[in-house]
């Protein structure tokens, strides 16, 4: 069934006319051209497909758009601001946190939910954190360092 | 469609070029200082189809110094996250003094990159690196002979920093690259060797780097094949069969016949649903009614290894020295075992995709790809047309390790964008990616193996039963051996129910586990400590300082297995690299679940041209070899896939993060050798060398489950008691 669907996409406030059920990574993929966000598994179990809605990450393969009605939806595309980069899109680029980096949007968003979360870290809470992403190139070292590193600096109150 | 849209820049990509003729093709990459070189891999030289490619045949590479000063090396290797990207450009930019942000690539487009065989099997960097330097440093010489002209002053009087020629006894004397290239056109083809710079001389070359991909990657602009967008583009949605081998008996798309959105395609064996939104498509999909014969199951992961015992060929000879018969006679004592390992997958997060889009005669596809130009030949193929009319684009690509080098996609999105005459994008489901997948082969190894009353390795019989034979060469010194390889890794007809293919140094992780286990196996029988039995029987210095080296950096210590303490090591030597890992594995005696504690991994490659690059390559392979070592296996039965996703086929995650180290020996006096593979080969021996030291039980079979280490134990406890 077709509603509109008010909701705020990377700062903006932003209308759409869809069917509800559609899923929010094919309307953010097709729909918005907003392609940062990657197809893995289809099933919720990779991660590769993570956004955050109200600051909290979510598997975007498995919502229902309808359900994003007067939230506000962050993907990788909108998490720099005034072409600065967030600090954890830093500490990846600094650590060398990635390869093939196609689970580096859904890995860098769910950073930024489990930091919302716990500003500080273990680096067991990290591993616990970020479990259910999945990546196959085994960037896994350098990404715990990594968030431990964005961590920090965002205590630091140098927010992105 | 306003500016800022995110669909406005994404459509740049829809422009397509003509065919190029050779002067066309100079004029699309530009005037300037083009320099033509051949990449030093025979092999890749062979291979090449005679008169395939328009463009002369005795370069394929090139690099360009524009009249902008930037430089462009055009390559058809491609990125798939091992990071030539990077380390090829270090080579460029320190060779011809310019800096590394001055140094474009353009990858595995076939219209504007020479023909190239594919990237894989570690080459890059050994192949390409060297003529690449050569090339850069014919570059430089020409730029300074120009400058040498342009300033009316010797030769030997200038020097070049980033890419400004100065005086060197007036820094006011100067003139750029960009200046120098400007207005010309220059072609040379690289004729004798220049000379290179020494390895000392180096500023960029064996200095970490950061990634030149990585701000695309983390702001999510890098663009794979699934992210292109043209205008009109359609997504297909594809009937599969539901097992391998099974025929189409009937369909049924009645249910689509109201919906005017989507569109329907029969050709032959190809049966597709198209429309705008990939996930609508794939609705539509699931209301067509097909039905299938299916063929009868007739191995499964139980019976497969006497399968592939049955129908093995002939073994081939890998490497051989002495007489196997008399070294059994000088034997003491005699070894026998088979260890076998499970099918598995390459389960990279990017699935296969490709988007094709065809223009009156000309046929361009953005792919997912290890192979560009074999991608060309197979569209040209299935479409009837002359190769030179196919355009393959290779974006970055998301994950490969082998398994990117069919494209079946490639060819159906282009045979769809032929029949709804749109542009088409194929893009494999997670269940589609495990079905097609090229695997790497359930395979068999058999050791007869046999010690001297000095505790000498005397004989050793080899035979590896579809693994392939890489790393099945002898590199201990052992008098009497005879290695044989018995079928592909590709398969042969009726050996494999499905598909198999190269996975990450394929041939070398079966073979390497096998091998370190029986030399382990020995050492336990003999009482002495595993790394002591090595160093025993090695004389190759290189291998010698790898062993060590991972030694020191672990505490090794001495002692023979099982000590108690979880302690392994394997060593391999793969595509020209040395390799030891040592491990600490923790056994939970009752679940038989194994925790990896920590793992230092040792490495010889020569002149490592980016270390940081070759060490996030070493971290990567060690923990996607506990992987295959641990967890995954492909379950089957018949032609049947059962492991279709994430959920129960398991690959590593952060959880499993052991402490990882790394060693890289320094040994630039050696050329550079492979470096995206060697790392993983040990994983399956180390650890399981490893599970021996805690536990006193031996596994012979990959992946070491819970389960079968569990029965493992059992059985073990049952013989003593």
């Amino acid at each position: 069934m077709f509603e509109a669907i008010k909701f705020k996409l990377n700062g903006r406030p932003t209308q759409l006319t869809v069917d509800g059920e559609r899923r929010l990574l094919w309307v953010l993929r097709s729909d918005f051209g907003l392609t940062g966000t990657k197809y893995g598994c289809g099933e919720g179990i990779c991660g590769a497909c993570t956004v955050l809605i109200n600051q909290s990450a979510i598997r975007s393969c498995q919502l229902p758009v309808r359900e994003i009605k007067g939230k506000e939806v962050i993907t990788i595309e909108g998490l720099a601001r005034d072409g600065k980069l967030h600090p954890l899109q830093k500490a990846f680029l600094d650590h060398d946190a990635l390869q093939c980096g196609f689970c580096t949007s859904g890995m860098i968003l769910s950073a930024y939910s489990l930091l919302v979360k716990k500003p500080t870290p273990t680096e067991s809470d990290i591993i616990e954190g970020m479990n259910d992403n999945l990546c196959r190139c085994g960037a896994h070292l350098r990404i715990v360092r990594a968030i431990q590193s964005a961590a920090e600096e965002m205590r630091g109150g140098r927010k992105g | 469609m306003k500016e800022d849209s995110p669909l406005n820049q994404e459509y740049k990509n829809g422009e397509n070029r003509l065919p190029l003729s050779r002067r066309e093709f100079l004029e699309a990459v530009g005037g300037g200082i083009l320099i033509f070189f051949s990449c030093g891999d025979a092999t890749a030289q062979e291979r090449r189809p005679p008169g395939y490619q328009a463009l002369p045949a005795d370069f394929n590479a090139f690099l360009r110094v524009g009249a902008d000063g930037r430089v462009t090396c055009f390559t058809g290797k491609i990125e798939m996250g091992q990071g030539i990207i990077t380390s090829l450009g270090q080579i460029l930019a320190d060779e011809l003094n310019v800096s590394l942000d001055a140094v474009d690539m353009v990858m595995g487009d076939t219209d504007l990159c020479p023909w190239d065989m594919g990237t894989f099997g570690s080459r890059t960097t050994r192949f390409f690196g060297p003529p690449l330097r050569e090339a850069a440093a014919e570059a430089r010489a020409i730029l300074i002979q120009l400058a040498s002209e342009h300033l009316q002053l010797d030769e030997k009087q200038l020097t070049v920093k980033e890419g400004v020629v100065v005086d060197k006894n007036n820094s006011q004397n100067r003139v750029t690259y960009a200046d120098l290239a400007k207005g010309k056109s220059i072609e040379k083809h690289l004729p004798k060797k220049p000379p290179l710079k020494e390895v000392s001389e180096f500023s960029i070359v064996g200095r970490p780097a950061l990634r030149k991909d990585a701000l695309a990657k983390v702001t999510g602009k890098a663009q794979y094949a699934g992210d292109i967008r043209v205008p009109a583009m359609l997504h297909a949605r594809i009937l599969r069969p539901p097992v391998h081998g099974a025929k189409l008996k009937s369909v049924d798309t009645s249910a689509l016949q109201e919906d005017k959105e989507v569109k329907i395609v029969q050709e032959r064996d190809l049966i597709a649903v198209l429309h705008l939104y990939p996930d609508v498509a794939e609705q539509a999909l699931s209301k067509i009614k097909a039905q299938f014969d299916l063929p009868e199951a007739k191995v499964n992961p139980k019976t497969i290894f006497k399968h592939l015992l049955d129908v093995a060929p002939e073994g081939e000879v890998v490497t051989e020295g002495g007489n196997v018969d008399e070294g059994e006679k000088a034997a003491r004592e005699t070894f026998e075992a088979t260890y076998l390992n499970q099918y598995v997958a390459h389960a990279t997060i990017e699935t296969h995709t490709a988007l094709a889009k065809i223009d009156k005669d000309r046929v361009t596809v953005w792919a997912s790809t290890q192979r560009p130009f074999g991608a060309k030949e197979e569209v040209a193929q299935a479409l009837g047309i002359p190769p030179q009319k196919v355009r393959i684009i290779t974006p970055f690509v998301g994950g490969g390790f082998g398994g990117k080098s069919q494209n079946a996609q490639a060819v159906e999105a282009a045979r769809l964008a032929k029949l709804t005459g749109k542009p088409v994008q194929v893009a494999r489901s997670r269940q589609e990616e495990f079905f097609y997948d090229t695997f790497r082969p359930a395979a068999v190894v058999k050791i007869r193996s046999g010690v001297s009353e000095a505790n000498q390795i005397v004989f050793w019989n080899f035979d590896v039963y579809f693994g392939g034979p890489r790393g099945a060469e002898q590199f201990y010194n052992i008098p009497h051996h005879r290695e044989l390889s018995h079928g592909p890794y590709t398969g042969l007809p009726g050996a494999h129910p499905f598909g198999t293919g190269p996975w990450r140094a394929p041939g070398s992780n079966t073979n390497t586990f096998a091998r370190e286990s029986q030399i382990d196996m020995m050492a336990a029988k003999m009482g002495m400590d595993p790394l002591e039995v090595r160093l025993k029987n090695l004389s190759d210095q290189r291998m010698i300082g790898v062993l060590k080296a991972a030694a020191e950096k672990f505490g090794w210590g001495t002692s023979p297995s099982p000590s108690g303490r979880g302690f392994g090591l394997a060593c391999a030597t793969d595509v020209g690299a040395y390799v030891a890992t040592m491990a600490e594995v923790e056994v939970d005696q009752e679940s038989g679940k194994v925790r990896v504690k920590r793992i230092v991994c040792a490495q010889d490659m020569g002149l490592a041209i980016n270390p940081e690059g070759a060490r996030l390559q070493m971290e990567g392979s060690l923990m996607m070899g506990l992987g295959y070592t641990l967890t995954e296996e492909v379950r089957f039965d018949g032609g049947r896939i059962i492991d279709r996703n994430f959920d129960t086929y398991e690959i590593p995650r952060f959880s499993w993060l052991p402490k990882i180290e790394t060693v890289l020996i320094e040994n630039s006096g050696f050329p550079p050798a492979g470096g995206g593979e060697p790392p993983i080969v040990c994983t399956g021996g180390v650890i399981a060398n490893a599970i021996f030291d805690a536990t006193g039980v031996r596994l012979f079979e990959l992946p070491m489950t819970p389960e079968r280490i569990k029965n493992a134990l059992v059985e073990m406890k049952a013989k003593k008691a």
